[in-house]
Formats: C-alpha cells, structure tokens, sequence
C-alpha cells in the first residue's frame, strides 16, 4: 500500500517540475518581460538596463527560473500590468467563484450518474436502458460549448428562468440570505449545463461494471444463499461498483478546468476560466503564466488523488 | 448458407480486416446512412466551395448586415454583411480539412508511439509511457491557446500542428497496449527467432494486423477534432473571422445580441455539428464493434 503511495509519488515531483519548465519557456516566449508596461516609456534605455540588471532579467535563463520558482514558493506570481495589482490578488477574487462552480458541477455530476448509471446497469436491456444509453450516446457527441449555447439561449434567453452573466446580483450585501440565493441562482444553469455532459462517462462505466458485475460467482451465490434482491444490489453490487466512481473526481478536475473556461465565457461568469480569455487578450502574461500553472498543478494534483483513492478502494491497481 | 459457406467452404483465408469493417458497416443501417451521409456533404462542401469565391464571401457589405434569412441571402448575414450560407459551406469545408489533418498528423505520431512503446517494453515503456501520462494530465485547451497566441507566424498549418501536439496522446495508448499483446503472439516472436530487425517486424508485421484498430481510433478522432477545432474557433483561438469555419460562425455568438435575436447566424452552424459529430461516431461505433467478434453484427 505505502508502496504504491511513495512510487505514485515519486512520479507526481517530476510532472510539477516538468510543469513549471514548460510555463517558465512559454513565459519566456512571450513578449515583453516583467518589466513591460511598469516604467514610464520615456525613461531611457541605459536606465531600462540597469533596473534590467537589478531585477536579474539579465541572468541566464537556469538562475531566471530558479529565481520565479523562488517567488512561487512565496506566492508571489508578479504584477498584472493591466489590472495594476499583484497576480495573487487578482487570482484570489476569482479563485473562489471558479471553484463553487467546479464544487456544483461535481455534485451534480455525481447525482445525475449515480441514479441513472445503476438503473440503467440493473434494467439491462429495457426501454428505460436505451434511453439512457441513447443520452449518453449524445452526450458523448455533443460539443459542451455548444450544448452550453443552447441552454443559455432557451432557459436564459428564451424563457428567462435565469440570469445570463455574472456571478451575483449588484447591490446585495454579502453574507445576506438573498446574496447566497442570487448566487445559486447565477451558478445553477452553468453547472447544470457542465454536468449533463460530464456525467455521460460516468453513468457509462457504472452501467458496464454493475452488468459485469452481476454475472460474477459471488452474486450468484449471494442469490442461491436467499437473499432479497435489494440486498444483493446494495450490499454486494453497488459496494463494488460505486467505490471505483467515487474515485473518478481527481480526473475530472481536467476536464473541469477546459469545462470552465467554455463555461464562463458562455454564461459571463467572472472566473479564472474567463480571467485567462481576458488576459490573455490583454496580453497580460503573467497573469497567464500564474494561471496556467496553477490549473496544470491542479491536474497533477487531481489525478494524483484519484490513483491513490482507488488504490484504496480497489486492491488491484496496487499490484501493477 | 452462406454462413455455412463461409465456414467449411473451403477458403483459405479468413476474411481481411477491411471486409469485416465494411459487413459491420452494411449490415449497421444507421451507420451506413451516416457514411452516405458524411460522403454527401463532404462531396458537397468541397465542390460547392470551389465555384464559391472565399474572398467574395468574407468581404465585408456595410448595406446587408444582420439580415435576416431572405430570397437572396439563404440563412441571412452577419455583422459584416457576410453571407451566413456561404460561409457555412466553406466553413464546413475548413473545418472537415482541419479535422482529416490533425487527425491524420496525430494518428501518424500516436501509432509510431504507441507502437515503439508497447514492442520494446521494459524500461522504454516505462520513460515513454510516464512522458504520455504527462501530456495527458495538462490542461491542453490552455496551453494550446497560449500557445495559438504566441507563435510568431499563425496560419492554417501552424494552428493544426498545435493541435498535433496535444491530441496524439489517447491513440497512442491504445496502439501500445495493442501492441504490447501482438508481440508476444508466434507470429512476432517466429520472426524475431528469425532475425527479422525490429523495424521489420512492428512497421510491416504488427502495424497490418493493427490497422482495423487504428482506423476505427482515427474514425472516433475525427469527431473529437472537429469538436476541438471549432470551440477554439468558437473562443477566438482557431480560425480568424477571414477564414470561415464551423467555429467563427458559432463564435459570433459569444456577443448576447446575436446569441439572442439573431438565431440563423449561430444556429445552422451549430446543428451541422452536431449531426456531423454524430454521423462520424455512428460510423465509428460500428467500426469499433466489429473489431471485436464478440460484438458484432454483421
């Protein structure tokens, strides 16, 4: 067991620094550098190259990267030239309103699958079967992008049963009951309309391992043993099938975070997804670095998560 | 009787992996209809778009903007006064082009890989497989865009083979775990006995028992590419508003004006998606199952 934690390990210490190698060259190819719109454009350029040196953008590029990773460890992600305040601030109004919209998605997520994924992996081959299939089927097809279009143009446009943009209402104080409500209200259609696509994969691999499942020996003998069909189901099918699910979310955090930025571009949610379109736009690059990797670190961390859980949960995995 | 036949009769052969492909897919009625389907618009699109002029097109017509669908404008015109039929038509086109590119491009990397991964084993397999792991775990849609907006000279060609680069991940990892299996049947291992050079045996042994597997990948790729290409296209990092595709048609939906009053801009673009998406996967679905005799049909 701990084996497989510390090798899992071992192997996620390379992927951050990998990470932050790619950032640190993509930061490099873009143009401009940290001092890019701080000084006044009529100092000279002899002065320029001082602060140049002073700053350190002078030094080769393995003392560059140590130096940033440095300032990362401290948290600091340098200045946004267009918003005027240290990235970390800019990053932390937002953080909060990506991840209630990441937290909703998940949790709808798992309450469309679960319901849906056991009916449909225990009525086999009924109507009521195909017609889950048959979402999935689209659901697999379906560009969220665009499935995210239409439901904003008929719940939002069409019928006006939300709001289109924003993350809350003006003028509420926060903390109030109607703030909290008027959020709910702005973050319901994004996550739903995230969720009915995400869950697809989900209701399609509980449904697949609850069929395979019930063809096994132990269930077999659990039904030659007498007991009541809600037994077999709950205490030995789904105890099976379910744990592998509910290690799933790690590696959703992926597809999440590609999820956001469609999202909230869509719905006008004030987000990191949508921060990195402004941004990067703007040309604001340090903004761009600091999101980047802190999405990538997010994946990694994600799927390092998901593997241990379901180590946990499913002995095999930890043989390999 | 001709399933009889085509048991004790006395061929030789078993059927090629080709022939089992294309009995799945006569017997799969709507996967066939989807390939006719597919063939029709892509015969379209493409002869349609040479009698049109892009350039005609994308011009801009300050008198015609945001007409609604009429006599001359089939589907009506944008913001530009650009007609919506003419750039759809040559949107499709684009982005079907795009799609069969990255498709190819990366199917082409993802097979060499997967394939050299999976035949040597051991310590290669270890490095290249955590190097994937790698590429899979990144938020690719960011870092294809940051990248989109860095690289110095963006063009059609260059847009692709970003996309290259993070889409050759998932058929790799098929094509290894396939080729991993493959080598250990006689076949491979006679050869090796014989001294056959590795080269020899993975690109003109393993590779054709392979291929039905490899086209059925590119097949599911495809739609996955056209879906990829045009919500870059839809976030303003694929195409530009001069080159038409799927994506800059939908992307004039970002303004709520448009989203919401001006439906024949976005719309007809939207469902030839989505039906494009799904006759692409109709046809690859049977495909997959016929690769795997238990499941098939035909």
């Amino acid at each position: 067991m701990w084996k497989f934690i510390v090798r899992r390990l071992l192997i996620t210490l390379p992927q951050i620094v990998l990470l932050s190698v790619l950032v640190f060259l993509m930061a490099q190819m873009m143009p401009g550098d940290a001092l890019t719109g701080q000084v006044d454009p009529n100092v000279s350029p002899e002065i320029k190259e001082q602060i140049r040196e002073r700053l350190g953008l002078n030094n080769p590029w393995y003392v560059q990267y140590s130096d940033w990773v440095t300032g990362i460890a401290q948290g600091d992600f340098g200045q946004s030239f267009r918003f005027k305040m240290p990235v970390t601030e800019l990053l932390g109004q937002r953080l909060a309103n990506t991840f209630w919209l990441s937290l909703v998605t998940l949790i709808f997520t798992y309450i469309i699958a679960i319901p849906l994924g056991i009916t449909s992996g225990r009525y086999n081959d009924t109507l009521l079967d195909q017609a889950i299939t048959g979402y999935t089927y689209l659901g697999f097809a379906t560009p969220l992008f665009i499935f995210a279009l239409v439901m904003v143009w008929v719940f939002g446009y069409q019928l006006g049963w939300f709001p289109t943009s924003g993350s809350v209402q003006p003028g509420l104080t926060p903390g109030s009951m109607d703030y909290v409500i008027s959020k709910f209200k702005h973050l319901l259609l994004p996550a739903l309309s995230m969720a009915l696509i995400a869950t697809v994969s989900t209701v399609q691999y509980l449904r697949s391992e609850i069929v395979d499942t019930k063809q096994k020996d132990f269930i077999i003998t659990a039904r030659a043993k007498g007991a009541s069909e809600s037994r077999v189901y709950n205490r030995h099918i789904l105890r099976n099938s379910l744990l592998p699910i509910a290690a799933f979310f790690g590696w959703e955090i992926t597809s999440l975070i590609s999820g956001t930025i469609f999202i909230e571009q869509i719905f006008g949610y004030p987000g990191m997804g949508a921060l990195f379109l402004e941004t990067i736009l703007l040309r604001d690059y340090s903004v761009v670095t600091a999101l980047v990797l802190l999405f990538g670190t997010a994946s990694i961390l994600g799927a390092l998560l998901s593997d241990i859980i379901l180590s946990l949960v499913d002995p095999r995995i930890r043989i390999k | 009787m001709e399933i009889n036949n085509r048991i004790v009769g006395d061929q030789t052969k078993s059927p090629s992996a080709m022939l089992i492909l294309w009995r799945e897919l006569v017997r799969d009625k709507l996967a066939l209809l989807s390939l006719i389907f597919l063939v029709l618009v892509t015969v379209t699109v493409f002869g349609v778009s040479m009698i049109l002029d892009q350039k005609e097109i994308v011009r801009v017509d300050l008198f015609a903007i945001n007409e609604p669908p009429s006599d001359e404008f089939i589907l009506g015109t944008d913001y530009g006064g650009r007609d919506v039929f003419g750039q759809l038509i040559i949107g499709t086109r684009n982005s079907l082009w795009i799609g069969f590119l990255v498709t190819l491009l990366s199917g082409i990397i993802g097979v060499t890989y997967g394939l050299v991964a999976g035949y040597f084993g051991g310590h290669i397999d270890n490095v290249m497989m955590r190097i994937l792991d790698f590429f899979l775990i990144l938020p690719f849609i960011m870092i294809i865009i940051v990248f989109v907006s860095i690289v110095p000279s963006y063009n059609t060609f260059t847009f692709s083979l970003i996309m290259t680069a993070f889409s050759w991940m998932g058929i790799a990892r098929l094509i290894r775990s396939k080729a991993l299996q493959e080598k250990e049947l006689d076949y491979a291992q006679a050869s090796k006995t014989l001294g056959t050079s590795n080269f020899k045996i993975i690109f003109t042994q393993v590779l054709p028992n392979i291929t039905s597997l490899i086209i059925v990948t590119m097949t599911l790729n495809l739609a996955a590419n056209i879906g990829l290409e045009s919500g870059l296209s839809f976030l303003g990092f694929g195409f530009p508003e001069s080159t038409p595709s799927l994506g800059t048609l939908l992307s004039y939906a970002r303004n709520p004006q448009t989203l919401e009053f001006r439906w024949w801009i976005w719309a007809p673009a939207a469902v030839l998606i989505l039906v494009l998406m799904l006759a692409v996967r109709n046809v690859g679905e049977a495909l997959r199952r016929a690769t795997d005799a238990r499941q098939r049909r035909g």
